[in-house]
C-alpha cells in the first residue's frame, strides 16, 4: 500500500467535514474520489497532504506515519498535488513555476537539471510554447496544465489531482484523460477528485464516494454507479444520476 | 500601598479610555477591509489641531470641538481612501501598507512645514475632585465619558442604521455583499472615513489632556497597534477593552519598574501578543 | 559557473564600483562623504531586498540590525579596545544572531502582522538600549580620539572606513545576485508569490525565510559598526531611527523590489533627490512629504519600480538589468 488513511476525522468548528474515512491505496492504482459538493473531498486531500492535521485518525504514506506533518515534508517524500482553485506563482515564468516543483520535490534537482526537467514536463503537458511567459498571463485551462506540470516535475510517487478536468471542453478532457493514463503508465499512483463523471468512471480502477464527510460507497466504477446510496446522494441533480446510470451501463 | 496602586490604576484606566478611542478607528478599518492604516498617527495629530484652532480662534469649548474634528476626520479619511487606498485595495498587503504609509509621510511632511513642531496646549482645565485614595481630574473623567459616548454612537450606527449594516455585510463577505447590490467601494470609503473620524476625535480628546505638536500622533499610533492587537485587530470594541488594559498597565507598571523601562515592556508585550494570539483577547478577524 | 559571466551581475557591480572609485581617484573628502552615504544606502537597500523583494515580507524595522550591530561593535571598540575588524565581525555576527533568533519567532506571522512585529522589535530595541547602562543609556557612547591613531590618524581612518564600506557594498551586491540566481532564491520567490502553494511544492518555508532574514541582517550590522566608528559616537536615537527604515523601503520600491539592480538604482536616485531637496529652500521642510508622494506614486502606478518596469517593458533588457 502506498497510502493508507485510518479513520481520519476532521472538524471545523461545529461541522464534521470528515468522519472516519479509511482507505488503502495500492501502488499503481488510479483511485477516483467522488461525491456531491461539500462532501469533504478536498478536505481529505488537505489532511493527506499536510495542509491541516486531522482531529483523529492516521495517514500512512510509504509505510511511514505522516499524520500532521507539514506539506513540504510530504512533497519531499514524493507526494504532489494540484489544487481545485489554481495557485500559479504569477510573477514567475511558466518554466520557473515548474522548476520550483523540480527543485523542491522528491528528487531535489539542482537548477540546471531542474530546468531540463521543467522543459520536458512542459512539453509533456503541451505548454512548451509558453515557457518564458509569466504564469499570470495564462488562461485558466493553461493554468491547470501548469499545476499538473509543476506537480509532475517533482517526480512524485503519488499524485493527488483535484478537479483537474473542471472547466475543460470535451476535446480537452479527452486529451487530459490520456495524459493521466500515461502518467500512471510511468509508475505514478493517482487519486483523482472529479465531477466529470464519464471521465473519472472510465479511467479509474476503483472509486470511493464521500457524502457529508462519510464514505458511503467503495468499489469498481460499475458497482458504485449502481449503488442506491450513491444515487440518492446525487439525487438533487437528476441529470447526474442519469449519467451515472448511463455511463457504467 | 494598596491605595497608591489603586489611585494609579484609576488614573491609568481613565487614560486607557482615551487610548482605546484612539485605537478604535484603526481596528475598525482593519476589521472591515484588512488594511492597516499607517496614516492613523497624523490623523490623530490633525484632530488635535482642529480642536486647538476651534478653541483659540472660535472660542469653542474643546468638548464641542470634537464635532468639527470628527467631520474633518471623516472627510480626510474618505479622501485618503479615494486617492491612496482604492486602487490597491485588492493588491497584496504590501501595497496598502506602503500606500497608507506614504500618506503618513505626506501629512507629516506638510504638517511640520505648516504647523511647525512648536508644542501647543489647550488651556481648559476643569479642576479635580477627591474620591477615596485617588485625585481624579475632571478633564480625564470628561475624556473617558466622551469615549463612552462615541463608542455608543458607533455601536448604534453599526447595528441600527442602513450604512452601518452595509459595513457589517461588507466585513463579513465583500463579494456576497456586492452581489446583493451593496456598493462596496462606497462602503469602504465610508468605513475609512469613520475610522479616520474616530482617530481625529481621539486626537481632539487628547488635546484636552496634554500639550501636543504635529508629531504627537506617532506615539499614539504605536500604542494603537499594541492596543488593537491586545483587544483584537479587527474589533473596535475590543480595541476599547485593549485600551483600558494598556492604561491600567501603564498606571501600575511605573510602581514596579523604573519608568524608562515601561516602553520596553510594552513593545515586548506587543510582539508576544502578536505571536501568541494575533487575533487578540476578544478574537476577531484573522 | 557561467553565472559569473552574466551581464546583469557586471552591471550591478560595475556602477557602484565606478561611483565608489571616484572619491578614491579625486582624494576629495567631500566626495568621499557624499559617496559614503550612497554606499551605505545601497547596502541597506540591497540587504533589505533579500527579505522584502525576494521573499515578500515587509520589514519596517530593518534598521534594528544597523543599530544593534553598530552598538555591539562600538561597545567592543570603546570599552574593550577591540580592533575595527573584530568589531565589524562582531557587529555582523551579532545582528545575524538576532535575525536568526527573532526570525524563528516572528516569521510565523504573515503580511501586516509581521510588519507590525518588526516595528515593535525596533522600538523595543531602542527602548532597551536607552536603559542599558553598559551601552551608555540615553547618552550613548563616545570613542576616545586616541582610537583613530591606531589607524594612522583621523584622516587615514576615514579613508579606511570608506574603502571598507565600498568592499561591503560590493559584497552585498554579489550575495544578492548569488541568492537571486540560486535554488534558494527560487524558493524564496515562490514563497513571495504564494507561500502555501510553495510549501505544497516542497519549499521548507520556515527555514528559508529564517535564512533570508538572517542574511539580510548581517550586512546592516557591519555597516552600523563602520558608520558609528566614523561618527565617533553612537546614541539610541541615531541607531534605531524608524524613519531611516522607511526610507530604505522607499529606495527598494523605487528602484524595483526583487531585482538585484533595483535597490542600487533606487538608493542612488533617492539620495540624490534628498540631497537636492535639502539644499532647496522651498523643499527643505517638506522633504518627507515629497518622499511620501514619490512612494505613493510608485505604489499606485509603478509597483514594480523602475528596473521592474524596464524589464517588463523591454524584455531584451532582462539579461542586463538583473
Amino acid at each position: 500500500m502506498i497510502l493508507q488513511t485510518k479513520a481520519v476525522s476532521k472538524r471545523f468548528g461545529g461541522l464534521m467535514a470528515l468522519s472516519q474515512v479509511t482507505l488503502d491505496l495500492p501502488e499503481g492504482e488510479i483511485l477516483g474520489l467522488i461525491g456531491p459538493n461539500g462532501a469533504g473531498k478536498t478536505t481529505l486531500f488537505n489532511v493527506i497532504n499536510g495542509v491541516f492535521p486531522p482531529e483523529a485518525g492516521r495517514v500512512i504514506f510509504l509505510g511511514r506515519d505522516v499524520t500532521g506533518r507539514r506539506p513540504y515534508h510530504l512533497a519531499g517524500m514524493g507526494l504532489s498535488r494540484t489544487h481545485q482553485i489554481v495557485q500559479p506563482l504569477t510573477e514567475l515564468t511558466v518554466r520557473e513555476n515548474v522548476m520550483v516543483g523540480a527543485c523542491y520535490g522528491r528528487e531535489r534537482l539542482g537548477l540546471g537539471p531542474a530546468r531540463r526537467r521543467a522543459d520536458e514536463t512542459l512539453d509533456f503537458v503541451g505548454l512548451g510554447a509558453r515557457r518564458d511567459q509569466l504564469a499570470g498571463s495564462l488562461n485558466v485551462a493553461e493554468k491547470k496544465r501548469l499545476e499538473l506540470a509543476r506537480a509532475l516535475a517533482a517526480g512524485p510517487r503519488l499524485l493527488l489531482l483535484d478537479e483537474v478536468l473542471a472547466g475543460l471542453n470535451a476535446t480537452e478532457i479527452a486529451a487530459l484523460v490520456q495524459t493521466v493514463a500515461e502518467i500512471r503508465r510511468r509508475g505514478v499512483t493517482i487519486i483523482m477528485i472529479e465531477h466529470v463523471m464519464h471521465a473519472v468512471m472510465n479511467v479509474s480502477d476503483r472509486i470511493i464516494v464521500l457524502d457529508y464527510g462519510e464514505q458511503i460507497a467503495e468499489g469498481s466504477p460499475e458497482e458504485v454507479s449502481k449503488d442506491p446510496r450513491v444515487i440518492e446522494a446525487y439525487l438533487g441533480d437528476p441529470n447526474l444520476a442519469a449519467r451515472l446510470a448511463g455511463s457504467a451501463g | 500601598m494598596i491605595e497608591t496602586i489603586l489611585a494609579s490604576l484609576i488614573d491609568g484606566v481613565l487614560l486607557g479610555f482615551v487610548y482605546g478611542l484612539a485605537a478604535m478607528g484603526l481596528a475598525l478599518i482593519f476589521g472591515v477591509m484588512n488594511v492597516i492604516n499607517l496614516a492613523h498617527g497624523p490623523t490623530i495629530a490633525l484632530g488635535m489641531f482642529v480642536s486647538y484652532f476651534a478653541f483659540t480662534s472660535l472660542g469653542l469649548s474643546p468638548y464641542l470641538a470634537l464635532i468639527p474634528a470628527g467631520v474633518f476626520g471623516l472627510l480626510l479619511g474618505m479622501v485618503i481612501y479615494g486617492v491612496a487606498v482604492h486602487r490597491v485595495i485588492n493588491a497584496p498587503h504590501l501595497s496598502t501598507l506602503l500606500a497608507t504609509f506614504a500618506v503618513n509621510m505626506i501629512l507629516i511632511g506638510i504638517g511640520t512645514a505648516v504647523l511647525t513642531t512648536t508644542p501647543r496646549n489647550i488651556d481648559f482645565r476643569l479642576g479635580s475632585f477627591v474620591a477615596g485614595p485617588a485625585t481624579i481630574l475632571w478633564n480625564r473623567l470628561a475624556a473617558a465619558t466622551a469615549t463612552i459616548v462615541v463608542a455608543g454612537l458607533l455601536y448604534l450606527f453599526l447595528q441600527r442604521t442602513r450604512p452601518g449594516k452595509h459595513i457589517r455585510a461588507v466585513t463579513d463577505n465583500r463579494a456576497a455583499a456586492e452581489l446583493m447590490g451593496i456598493p462596496s467601494s462606497r462602503v469602504l470609503a465610508l468605513t475609512f472615513g469613520i475610522g479616520s473620524m474616530l482617530a481625529a476625535v481621539a486626537g481632539a480628546v487628547i488635546a484636552t489632556l496634554f500639550p501636543f505638536n504635529v508629531l504627537s500622533g506617532g506615539g499614539y499610533e504605536l500604542k494603537s497597534f499594541l492596543i488593537a492587537v491586545l483587544g483584537s485587530l479587527g474589533n473596535p470594541f475590543g480595541a476599547l477593552l485593549g485600551g483600558l488594559v494598556l492604561g491600567a498597565l501603564e498606571g501600575v507598571l511605573p510602581g514596579v519598574v523604573p519608568t524608562t523601562w515601561v516602553p520596553v515592556f510594552e513593545f515586548v508585550l506587543f510582539v508576544l501578543i502578536l505571536l501568541w494570539r494575533p487575533t487578540g483577547l476578544l478574537g476577531g478577524r484573522q | 559557473m557561467n553565472r559569473i559571466l552574466h551581464p546583469g551581475l557586471w552591471v550591478a557591480l560595475g556602477l557602484p564600483a565606478l561611483v565608489g572609485a571616484w572619491p578614491l581617484l579625486t582624494g576629495s573628502p567631500a566626495n568621499r562623504e557624499l559617496v559614503f552615504t550612497i554606499l551605505l544606502s545601497v547596502t541597506l537597500a540591497s540587504s533589505l531586498n533579500i527579505l522584502l523583494g525576494y521573499t515578500g515580507y515587509v520589514n519596517f524595522g530593518h534598521i534594528v540590525f544597523f543599530g544593534l550591530g553598530g552598538y555591539i561593535g562600538f561597545y567592543l571598540m570603546s570599552a574593550h579596545s577591540a580592533s575595527l575588524y573584530l568589531a565589524m565581525a562582531a557587529g555582523g555576527l551579532g545582528a545575524g544572531l538576532l535575525g536568526l533568533l527573532l526570525g524563528r519567532a516572528i516569521l510565523r506571522l504573515r503580511g501586516a502582522y509581521f510588519a507590525l512585529a518588526t516595528i515593535g522589535v525596533n522600538e523595543a530595541a531602542r527602548a532597551f538600549v536607552n536603559n542599558f547602562k553598559p551601552f551608555g543609556g540615553p547618552i550613548g557612547m563616545s570613542l576616545n580620539f586616541q582610537v583613530f591613531s591606531e589607524y594612522g590618524g583621523a584622516t587615514d581612518a576615514l579613508w579606511l572606513v570608506y574603502r571598507l564600506m565600498l568592499l561591503l557594498t560590493l559584497s552585498v551586491i554579489l550575495v544578492s545576485f548569488a541568492v537571486k540566481t540560486s535554488r534558494f532564491g527560487l524558493g524564496l520567490r515562490a514563497i513571495r508569490e504564494n507561500e502555501d502553494a510553495a510549501e505544497v511544492m516542497g519549499v521548507v518555508a520556515p527555514s528559508a525565510k529564517s535564512w533570508a532574514y538572517t542574511l539580510s541582517a548581517i550586512f546592516p550590522g557591519i555597516a552600523g559598526v563602520l558608520f558609528f566608528f566614523k561618527n565617533g559616537n553612537v546614541e539610541p536615537i541615531d541607531a534605531f531611527r524608524l524613519h531611516t527604515s522607511i526610507e530604505v523601503i522607499v529606495m527598494v520600491m523605487l528602484g524595483g523590489a526583487g531585482t538585484v539592480f533595483g535597490p542600487i538604482l533606487g538608493a542612488g536616485v533617492y539620495q540624490r533627490l534628498r540631497g537636492l531637496l535639502l539644499v532647496s529652500p522651498v523643499f527643505k521642510n517638506i522633504q518627507l512629504a515629497v518622499a511620501g508622494a514619490l512612494l505613493l506614486v510608485i505604489i499606485l502606478f509603478v509597483p514594480a519600480g523602475v528596473v521592474g518596469w524596464l524589464r517588463h517593458r523591454f524584455p531584451f533588457l532582462r539579461r542586463v538589468l538583473e
